[in-house]
Formats: C-alpha cells, structure tokens, sequence
C-alpha cells in the first residue's frame, strides 16, 4: 500500500481530479487481483460502470435555501430547566439552521443531545397533524370546530350530570408563564380544583418541604452561582444526564477547587467527575443525611452563631440526628462510617459549599422528610443564603418552575396564594370578576350533600366545606379518582373526563391500573404536539379525541428557568400543519363552555389568540407573594436584546440599557416594574440590600412557637432601618413605623387594610424595601415543620422495602381516609413483606437523549438513533442469579402484578441488589409493541415498555408526590 | 496558516451526546451515519472516561495513505476531506483509520457499503463552498463561513475544542494548569495507582 503522504488536492482543478480517477482504475485492478474484493464488492467490479450509482446522481436537489435571507430568532430550548438559549436561522418560514447561543449567560453556547436536537421541531415528521377522533378503534380525522363542539358538548353534560369536580384538566410544565396561568385561571372559571402538573410528581416534596423550611419553595441560588462554591454535595441528582448543561457551572467550580460529593445508589455519570462517591441504598436519604449531620454535630462543625440568628427549632433536630450513629447509618444505608464522615468533612472545611437535589430525594412516601433534611444540613452549616452555599434545587422541566410558581396545582392559585377565601377574593380582583360569581361556578350544592366528613389534624389539605377550598386530586392520583369507590372520595362524584393537555401517562406509577382508568372514562382527550402513550395504552373504541398542540418554538412568551429568571422567547416558526398554540386552544374551549369572556376580561384577544403580553401584565398585576411583578414584558423583551451584557458568574448586568439588573429578573422582582428592582440572585442573602436583590428568610410561620421568637435575632439585610428581625409587611405595620406617609396618595387608597401580598398598588413592598426590608418579613427558618405529619424530619422504610426486618423501627405512617379528596394507603400495604418474592430493588430515573415520558425526543429521528432500547441495568452478580446476560430480553415483574419486557443491561453501575431502568421509554405495554394503535404516521422512532408500569403504590404524605424512586421486583429471561 | 484539531477534554466530558445531535443537526447526517460518537471507557466503573471521537484530520492520514481511488484531499487549513464522486465505498479506509471515522450509509446501491461519509470538520467538500449540492453531499460548510464546527461550538461542558491547533493547545494547556496535574475524580487511585 502506498504510505506516503499524498499531495494536496485544489478540489477545483479539474486536471488533478482526472489523474486521481486515471490511476484508481489501476487500484481497483489491483484491489480484485489480489483476492480482496469479496461478497458484493466481487459482484459490482463485473458489473458494468453504469451500474454504479455515483453519489452526484443521486441528489435531488431540493428548494435551494442557499441565497434565501437569514432571519434569526432567540428562544430557549423547551427540554430541561437549565434554560440553555436557542439562536434559530429561519428562511422563507423554515427553521433552517440552528446556531450557538454564545450570549446566553446560562449555556454560553452549549447545548446537550436534547437542546443541539431543537431545529428538529421545525420539521415534526411524526407530529400530530390535524384533530382526530376515535371511532370504532380507528383514529378518524376531524376538524378544529368539530372537536371543539363534540369534547364540549359531552364536558358540559359532565357538569351536569356529576359536577364540574368530574372533568380533570391535567396541565404541563411545557407551558409558557402565561399559558400555565390562563390554563390554572381557565380551571377555576370552570370550577374546579381538578387542575394539576407535572410537578406535582418531580419537585412537589420540595417546594412544600423547601417553603415551609424557609419561605420559597425554589432554587436558592443559581447554576452560575455554582463557579462559587468550595463544596457541592449531589444526592438524587444525576446532572450530567439530566441536566447536561449545568455540567459547565459545576465542572467550572470544581476547577475553581471545589470538592464535589455526590450521594447516589447508581455510580452515575456525575459520580465519575466527583471527588467522593456515596453509595447508599434508595430511599435512605433521611439516615444519609442524618449520618453526615451526626458528623458535623460530633466535630462542632456546625455554624452556630447562624444557628442562634436564623434557625428556629434546630435542639429538637439534634436529639435525632444523635440516634443517627455511624453504624445504625451504615447498617440503614450501606454507606460505611470513613465515607460518611469524608462527605461530611468536605462540605465543613469547604464552606460555602451547597447542595443539590433532584428526584433521586423526592419522589419517596418520606419525600418532604428528605427534602427538609436536605435543608436542615446546609442550615447547620450556615450554608443558606450565601453565593456559593444554598440549596440548588434542580428542577426537571424548561418551564415546571413557572408552572409551578403559576400553581397549575391542586392545592393552589397562581403565586402560591392558596385556596382559602381571601386567596380567591385576591384572584377574583385581579381578574375583575366578581367573587361570588367565581364561587357559584364551583360545586357548592355538595357541601349540603357531604357535610360529615372528618377532618384530620393540622393544616394539610383535608375534607372540606366547599369544594373551592379543598385542594383537588393530585395528578399522582387522578388513577384513584376514577376507579376508587365514589363515596370515599369527598367530592361529588368520581372523574368521567380527562383532558391530558401535554403530559406523558408514562411517567407514572400503576400502569395496569392507569390502563384501566383510562378505559373506564368516558371522555379521554390528548392535547399535545404527539399522540403520547395515552393515545395507544388504553383499549377503546371511542370516547377519545387527539388535538395537536403547537410547541413552544411555534408561539412565544416567558419561561422560567430553575433558577428563578424568567427569559422571553421569540416565535420561531408557524404553528406547523394544523396545531395551534396552548392559550389559543384554552380560549377556543372557553368559548365553547360559555367563559371566554371572563376569562380574558384584561387581555385582547386577536384572531382566538389571547394576547401573551397581556396575560404577563394580569400576572405581573396580581403574583405580589412571589415577586412576578417587576417582570414586565417590556423588561423581559430589553434583556432578550443585551444578554451579552450580563456576567456569566454573578448574572448582573455591566453597564448597558439594564445595567445592574440580574439575568432574567430572578424572582422575587419586588414592587412594579417602575419600581426597576433587579431581580433576587440568592435567596436570603443578606450581604446586598433588599433593593438590589438582597433578602432574609420569610416570616411565614408566625412570630413565636412553643413561646420562642421566630424571627431573626441580630441578622438583617445591609442596610434594613430595622435591625432586628420583623414580621411580614401590612398597612398598619406601616402606620406603626411611621412609613405609612411615604405611599402616594393614590397607593394610600389601594394599600389601606391590605399587606405586602394583597395591595394591588405595591406600595407596601416599595415602601419597605426603600426602608431596607424585606416585604415578606425577616425570621429563621425553621428546622421542624410543626404542621406536617413528621414535624422533625424521620425515616420511614419505604411501602415496598428489601429491608423488612427494618419495619418495626421504621414504619410508615397509618392509612389515612382522606387525603387530597383520596384514601391513601400505608401501613396496610407495608404490613406484607413482599422481599422474598421480590428481592430486588427497582429505581428508575434519566438518559441524556429524551425527556419526561419522551413522546417528544423519541419522535425525534437524531435523538432515538442514540437510544434504540429499553433496558434496565443489573448488576452482574443479580444477573447471574437470574441466568441473564447483557443484552438478552428479560421480564420485570412487579409486586402488584405488572410485568415489563425490556433488555437486560449487565453493569456494576448498579449495586448488588438494585435494578435501574430509564422511564421515557412508552408505546410498548407487558410486551406487546402497541404501534398499530398510533395514528398513521404519527409514532415515535422508538417505543418501548414505560419503567413506571411496574412501579407501585405510594404516596408521600404531604404532597401526594408517587414513590418512583424505591420499589421491588424480580427479574427472569423473557 | 491554521492546523484544524480537534481536543476533547475527557475531564470535562459528560457523554451528553450534544456533539452528536449538534452533527446530525448542522450536516443533515441520515439515520445509521455516526460522523461523531461519544466513547465510555470503563462504563460503570471508578475511573469512567468519555471522549468524544470523529475524524482526527490527521497530518499524515491514513486513510488517504490507502485509498485505491486517492479520492482523500487536505485543504490548506489541514482539514482532511474526500471527493464522494471518486469514493467507491470500498472501506479499505475503514481498516486504515485508527478511529473508526470512515461511515458508510447502508441503503445504497445494492445494499452494501455506499459512498464513504465522515466529518469534515464542517469544511464541506470539494463542490462551490456553500452551495446546494455541496451541502447535500457533504453537509455544512461552516470554515467557509468562518465559523467552526457545530459539535464543538455546542459541546455542553465545553469539553470538545475545535480549531487552530496552537489555540486549542493553548486553552487545554490553561485548564491542565488550573487543575493541577492529574485527574482528581473519584476512584482514580483505585482504576491506577496512586500519584500516577
């Protein structure tokens, strides 16, 4: 063979070319001479050269978008919740090419798999192309009006049949800002707390366990603020798989020096660039978490001047965390003494050092037990509150942090208001609707009907007087809500109608029984850009209707990233074949059931299209509890046009038209937009002014307990005129303060009787932070929740445990009758060991390449190339017990009964006694490939078993959130 | 005169597969044509390593060291590319190439290997930079547009660099620095030896 570096070729000179043609011939003669060529080569060097297909001859040369010109559009990727930037070339109306955002401070141009996939939504092969109804087991094509009307038609005999409670309206953390707030608003119009998300199932244990903790249920500080931490400690957290992009700030820190320790049961991909690993066994987070504590108490790493300042509750913490011995941790956990202590000492001799988790902590019946002792370690550091600490709570999708700040949730109104009824009075105002007519849209003959329900102890959503007050049935449970029993559920009658309006069946628990509920409503309606598994699990003949939805790159308006900014997203392209977008679709529905005109009283409505700007100023007007106000569009639109000017370390804006402003105007944006407040990096961060976006922890619980203060002692925000601690802002503290005379007239007047989260004027919050407070107050934060089941954060084994023999000392709570308008059941299920049968544990969680239930990224020819199988990890030594190899087909079978086919993949990723499977995996059930039932053209690249149809039963015991994280199975050769 | 390298930084590799789907995104690369892949080492194991590999453009490529029909050429930036109307699928330089950069689509003439496919380092081929067929055959031309490969301007964790030689060296050279000599992760010690 020729060895020497061949001559540079000018690919125009046409002589060069014609000699490198002349002398191939010679190696082709060569090539068949010497015996190489076999097999079809053989066969091709005999035919004659014709035959030979040249490359050239086979181009069909499409429109030539060549010369076309380039028009380029800012949004951000709609996949994880790092908010990773999207700059799109668009020509003629066609997403041609895809760009590095370089000017986003959040991805600096990085995209993962996902997000360097988006340009693929420009083409949506395997869309939903136009409505579509099931007749007879076909999916049928039909018009918009048609659908309209019929799925109409039927929610209104609904009503009027069984109550507006019947009908679910199951929202998506895929919504904008505005749209999650028009569809939560369109909700309660329609009367009816039977509105919930996604996060409901991914971070509701931490915003309730976050918020009661300190006051907000969010991210503290931000991926960025990460370049500044000394330690990071991950547990439950899989970032380089989940949330690829934050890999840079976290990559970025550790070789700035931070140590980085992650606590996992899998050696996941993020473990592999820490500088310790933890493994424990899933669900012992509480005893992990208490073992490192234990450490820190034993070596008075704890900061105590904090403690005595800005913690209330912390003794009754200690008593616990002292049963919390090494070797009871390690005999709980796994996790050996020398490793625990090493973690531990880590995150003190690193301060500030700060803690990240994800759903690996909260989807867990103990879930808010585990996310309030997450936060009770980084107290006792005196971690929170401080740029390079605080909790960096990653959420999962781009927008569930606004959808969740907007409460498409059960159990409250957009802000987090609440369902009492001041809450509602507050809504009503905002929405200029008169709150008696509100309330008349709702049950209220069943208060009459079901007056003897019993109640239960402390401020957990319970039975109830009105269902307008009683939080609705969780997404986690809608299940429940069809087939349990009518009368144990306390509304009027079970759910006939649900309306998955983008949300993946697949991402949740008890698949043969969600196959069931499906089937038995009568009105099933997906509203998506794909057919999701809801279209093909259920086996029906009718009764079911597909509406394509547009995505977010087809519409625009606000998105929330995890960290708390909010960024404006441009339209990229039309709204492809026949979808239209969410708020087009919620305004074309209210039309129908007779309150549209309610329902965008403040916004103009153009062409059935309810204006995204004036929905943001309606939410700007009325989200004072969480400081959605400032954020206006036209703020918003300014930073979209000088991200380049923000500092990718601290997001604060250098110089430029928003000078001094943080990146995305990280909520709390205190006061009106006139008010010009910069947005909060970190929360509770006293080291800046309350005015430029400095804070304390939130006096939201009352100004004692058990006849101690709960108010902060001698630590205030740099330049607070009260240097103390101070509970939350209303007009009379202002009177008593003599501030009453700094509110203009006309604030006067809408701030009499009202406090810092009613007055519609937001002279409150302006005049409290001019004096350097904080609105929301300045307390501690509280290490024990006295209003939850478990005030001091304890293990519980989980319902389905391989650790039987640990139930007597750590049992799960008592079944409860009612909770969220559901029986839940523990003990009952705990009091059978199911570990023999099922020795294995089954936890589940994240791949790069797809997202959530993965519709979307499988339906995506780039993306399902990478990942063509289901699968579930096993590790070597269970794999050779059940007589499987890598690669082979295996059965899963679950202890309730369910059973998935997936391939076995053999690794030591996992330990011994642990399988793990990836749950965006759907279109497959018990075995069975379900691609028939999809309509024509429209199913994924890649289908395969759902991980959550074997999951189990279990529900933590505040929120409601699944156990997706710690169940049992058994695995065999299929 | 540049020297087109690419560098993935294994430290900072996550195997996110964004230089992947970024490829398939700027090049229009069909299904089952891999220009770029991410390869694990010791998947699982303390120690787990991921680069991420396509063509090396190699100074003395061989690839084009074997080529029956000499259709390989390396522009002035050094960018190693080949002329498909010359490619006859062979896949001798399949075997020459010590990273496996050589694709070949699978539903060509007769169902074996067709026209050879591999990263051009977003430099496109010998057809008018930028134009129709140019980018139908070999993808983006993006050096021609003075930008630089997609993989590498998307790499999440900025783990893959692209570009001049010298500057890639310059930066890797700075992070190597800051870092302080070997890999810290965990379970070095246990996959190596100790102060390796």
């Amino acid at each position: 063979m020729k060895l020497t570096k061949k001559r540079e070729l000018n690919p125009n000179e046409s002589g060069g070319l014609n000699g490198v043609l002349g002398k191939a011939v010679d190696r082709r003669t060569f090539l068949r001479r010497a015996g190489l060529a076999i097999g079809g080569g053989a066969v091709a060097a005999t035919l004659p050269p014709s035959m030979i297909q040249k490359a050239s001859a086979t181009v069909t040369v499409g429109a030539d978008m060549t010369d076309a010109p380039v028009d380029t559009k800012l949004s951000v990727c709609t996949h994880c919740s790092v908010g990773c930037g999207v700059r799109a070339e668009v020509q003629n109306g066609v997403w041609t090419g895809q760009e590095p955002d370089f000017t986003s401070p959040f991805n600096m141009g990085g995209h993962c798999a996902k997000g360097a996939s988006v340009r693929e939504h420009g083409h949506g092969e395997r869309r939903l192309r136009y409505p579509m109804k099931l007749v007879g087991g076909k999916w049928k094509k039909i018009t918009w009006a048609e659908a309209i009307d019929e799925i109409g038609d039927k929610i209104l005999e609904i009503r009027e049949s069984s109550g507006p409670d019947s009908v679910y309206w199951l929202g998506s953390a895929k919504y904008s800002n505005e749209q999650a707030y028009l569809f939560r608003k369109f909700a309660a119009l329609w009367g009816t707390n039977n509105v919930d998300h996604q996060a409901r199932i991914c971070h509701s244990t931490t915003v309730a366990g976050v918020a009661n903790t300190w006051g907000y249920g969010a991210m503290t500080n931000s991926y960025n603020d990460m370049h500044n931490c000394k330690a990071m400690f991950f547990i439950g957290s899989n970032a380089a798989e989940a949330h690829p992009v934050a890999m840079q700030h976290i990559l970025r820190g550790k070789e700035n020096g931070a140590k980085m320790v992650v606590v996992d049961p899998r050696f996941t991909r993020t473990a592999a660039h820490a500088d310790h690993f933890v493994r424990i066994r899933p669900g012992t987070d509480v005893p992990l978490i208490w073992g490192v504590t234990w450490h820190i108490f034993n070596n008075g790493w704890e900061d105590k001047e904090y403690i005595n300042q800005r913690v209330y509750g912390m003794d009754e913490i200690r008593a616990e965390v002292a049963k919390w011995t090494p070797d009871v941790v390690e005999d709980v956990t796994g996790a050996p003494e020398s490793v625990v202590k090493e973690a531990a000492r880590l995150m003190a001799e690193n301060r500030p050092s700060t803690i990240v988790w994800c759903m690996g902590g909260t989807q867990h019946t103990i879930g808010n037990n585990n996310t309030r002792a997450y936060c009770i370690m980084q107290l006792a550091l005196g971690n929170i509150g401080k740029s390079g600490g605080g909790a960096n709570i990653f959420r999962g999708h781009d927008n569930v942090q606004g959808a969740t700040d907007m409460c498409v949730l059960s159990h409250s109104l957009p802000g987090y208001y609440g369902l009492s009824d001041g809450s509602w009075k507050h809504w009503s105002r905002v929405w200029g609707l008169d709150y008696e007519w509100v309330k008349s849209r709702f049950d209220t003959t069943y208060v009459d009907m079901k007056p003897q329900g019993t109640t239960e102890e402390g401020d957990l959503p319970v039975p109830f007087a009105n269902p307008m007050n009683s939080a609705g049935i969780p997404v986690s449970r809608w299940i429940d809500g069809v087939l349990e029993d009518p009368r144990n559920i306390d509304q009027r009658d079970a759910l006939k109608a649900m309306i998955f309006w983008g949300h993946a069946p697949n991402s949740q628990t008890r698949g043969p029984e969600m196959k069931k509920a499906m089937e038995t409503l009568e009105l099933l309606v997906v509203i998506d850009p794909y057919p999701t598994h809801t279209a093909v699990l259920p086996d029906r003949l009718d009764g079911m209707y597909l509406l394509p939805a547009a995505t977010q790159f087809e519409t625009y308006g606000s998105v929330t990233a995890s960290n708390r900014s909010l960024q404006w997203r441009e339209k990229i392209i039309d709204p492809l074949f026949e979808s239209k977008p969410d708020h087009t679709i919620m305004y074309l529905l209210a039309q129908k059931l007779g309150f549209a005109d309610e329902l965008t009283k403040n916004i103009e409505v153009v062409e059935d299209e309810p204006l995204v700007e004036d929905i943001l100023r309606e939410i700007n007007s009325g989200t004072w509890t969480i400081g959605y106000t400032g954020q206006s569009p036209e703020r918003l639109k300014l930073q979209l046009a000088n991200k380049h000017t923000f500092n990718v370390t601290t997001l604060k804006a250098e110089g430029g038209p928003c000078d001094g402003e943080y990146y995305g105007l990280p909520w709390p944006c205190w006061g009106t937009p006139e008010m010009a407040h910069p947005g909060t990096p970190n929360l509770y961060d006293p080291s800046k002014p309350v005015a430029e976006g400095g804070l304390c922890f939130r006096a939201r619980f009352g100004v004692e307990h058990n006849g101690k203060n709960l108010l902060a002692e001698g630590s205030y925000p740099v330049g607070s005129e009260i240097k103390d601690g101070y509970p939350e802002f209303t007009a009379a503290m202002l009177q008593q303060l003599g501030w009453w005379d700094d509110l203009t007239a006309e604030e006067k007047v809408a701030a009499e009787g009202k406090n810092w989260k009613t007055d519609l004027s937001g002279g409150i919050q302006r005049v409290a932070i001019k004096h350097g407070c904080a609105p929301f107050g300045n307390a501690k934060a509280r290490a024990i929740v006295w209003t939850f089941p478990d005030p001091v954060p304890i293990h519980r084994e989980p319902l389905y445990t391989s650790r039987y023999d640990l139930v007597a000392k750590y049992p799960t709570y008592e079944d409860r009758r009612s909770h969220y308008r559901l029986p839940t059941r523990y003990a009952s299920i705990q009091a059978t060991n199911y570990s023999t049968d099922y020795p294995l544990i089954y936890t589940s969680g994240r791949l790069t390449e797809y997202e959530g239930g993965g519709e979307e990224t499988r339906s995506n020819a780039w993306l399902a190339e990478l990942q063509q199988d289901m699968f579930a990890e096993i590790n070597p030594a269970d794999a050779n017990d059940a007589g499987v190899t890598d690669g082979q087909w295996i059965w899963l079978e679950s202890p309730e009964g369910a059973k998935i086919k997936v391939k076995a993949m053999v690794t030591p990723r996992v330990a011994r006694g642990v399988v793990f499977a990836p749950f965006h995996f759907g279109g497959w059930y018990e075995g069975v490939d379900l691609l028939d039932k999809y309509p024509e053209g429209a199913a994924p690249y890649v289908r395969g078993e759902a991980a959550n149809t074997a999951f189990t039963y279990g529900y933590d015991s505040v929120t409601q959130m699944q156990e997706s994280k710690c169940s049992l199975c058994r695995i065999s050769a299929a | 005169m540049a020297r087109m390298k690419f560098l993935c930084d294994a430290e900072r590799c996550i195997e996110c597969n964004g230089c992947v789907t970024a490829c398939k995104n700027e090049n229009e690369v069909p299904w089952g044509i891999n220009r770029r892949r991410v390869v694990t080492l010791d998947d699982g194991l303390p120690g787990e390593k991921s680069i991420s590999v396509a063509c090396m453009h190699c100074t003395d490529a061989p690839c084009a060291a074997v080529c029956p029909v000499d259709c390989f050429y390396t522009t002035e930036d050094g960018v190693v590319l080949h002329d498909k109307d010359l490619c006859i699928g062979c896949g001798y330089c399949f075997y020459a190439c010590p990273f496996g950069a050589p694709q070949y689509p699978q539903k060509e003439a007769f169902g074996v290997r067709g026209k050879m496919d591999k990263c051009t380092f977003c430099g496109g081929g010998p057809e008018p930079d930028n134009s129709a067929i140019e980018k139908k055959m070999y993808g983006a031309n993006r050096l021609a547009q003075g930008k630089l490969p997609l993989c590498a301007e998307m790499c999440a964790t900025k783990a893959l660099l692209a570009g001049d030689g010298d500057m890639v060296a310059d930066i890797y050279r700075e992070r190597v620095l800051k870092r302080g000599g070997r890999p810290n992760s965990w379970g070095w010690e246990t996959a190596y030896r100790k102060n390796v």
